[in-house]
């Protein structure tokens, strides 16, 4: 089991989505984002998809990410640690 | 006449969900083809299609090399992984995902993405990156679309 299922995380589309639309939800209702590339280390886990990868931040100390495991699809998470935060902005990029 | 391609030294066969069964069949065909020719192979996938995997051929006739793809990903991440020839087996959309890391991580090595299932056209058309495509509505019956694999890598089709 990855690091990120063993932590307290809420899922925003429960029902799973594809990885483009997780990155236009996103985009779309996020006032901050952040752009990474796959293999970007995020909760000790390193995250997969379609580059560019958007990260959500949400009011300073939540960060909204998808999440793919083969059998279950793609995940749009909610996981609140305002350290992973400082460390997204100041190592994940602004442009796509 | 077109050169066939070399033979690779390493390869990397990335397996998605099992759900479909063509795709079984097709890794065993694809690691049997690669390991005769000389290819070490590296098989990765979640727990469930490895432990398929492991059933069928209880004496690693065709499966040798096999890691929980979390962990394949992380060394190909840290460096202390590489291949010549990426194979992904898609038939969703996470394994397109799973594709599209292959290629940002591995850039200059030959990615080939095998695009099956019920509706595999959709899934192609996601693909927006460089690799080489082979696309194909197979779920149970695995013929059609090994006939393209063997294509596509310049294998002789068996007559067993």
């Amino acid at each position: 089991m990855g690091c990120i299922e063993n932590l307290k995380y809420e899922m925003i589309l429960p029902l799973g989505a594809s990885f483009k639309e997780c990155r236009e939800y996103a985009e779309k209702n996020f006032k901050e984002v952040w752009y990474v590339n796959p293999g970007y280390k995020l909760f000790d886990e390193y995250i997969i998809g379609l580059p560019p990868i958007a990260l959500g931040i949400e009011d300073g100390k939540k960060i909204i990410f998808p999440y793919t495991k083969p059998c279950h699809g793609t995940y749009l998470l909610r996981i609140e640690d305002a350290d992973e935060v400082e460390r997204v902005r100041k190592t994940a990029r602004k442009k796509k | 006449m077109t050169p066939l391609p070399e033979t690779p030294a390493k390869a990397l066969i990335v397996l998605g969900c099992p759900e479909a069964p063509a795709q079984q069949a097709l890794a065993f065909h694809t690691a049997y083809n690669l390991k005769k020719r000389g290819s070490e192979v590296l098989i990765a996938g979640n727990p469930s299609v490895l432990n398929l995997l492991k059933v069928s051929d209880p004496e690693k006739h065709y499966i040798t090399d096999t890691m929980v793809l979390e962990k394949c990903i992380a060394e190909v991440v840290e460096k202390k992984r590489d291949c010549d020839l990426c194979v992904v087996f898609a038939h969703n959309d996470a394994a397109i995902a799973y594709a599209a890391t292959m290629r940002h991580l591995l850039p200059e090595r030959r990615l080939v993405v095998i695009i099956f299932g019920k509706n595999p056209e959709p899934l192609a058309d996601e693909i927006n990156f460089p690799c080489e495509k082979i696309v194909d509505k197979a779920v149970h019956n695995p013929m059609q679309l090994r006939t393209k694999i063997n294509e596509v890598f310049g294998w002789a089709v068996s007559r067993t």
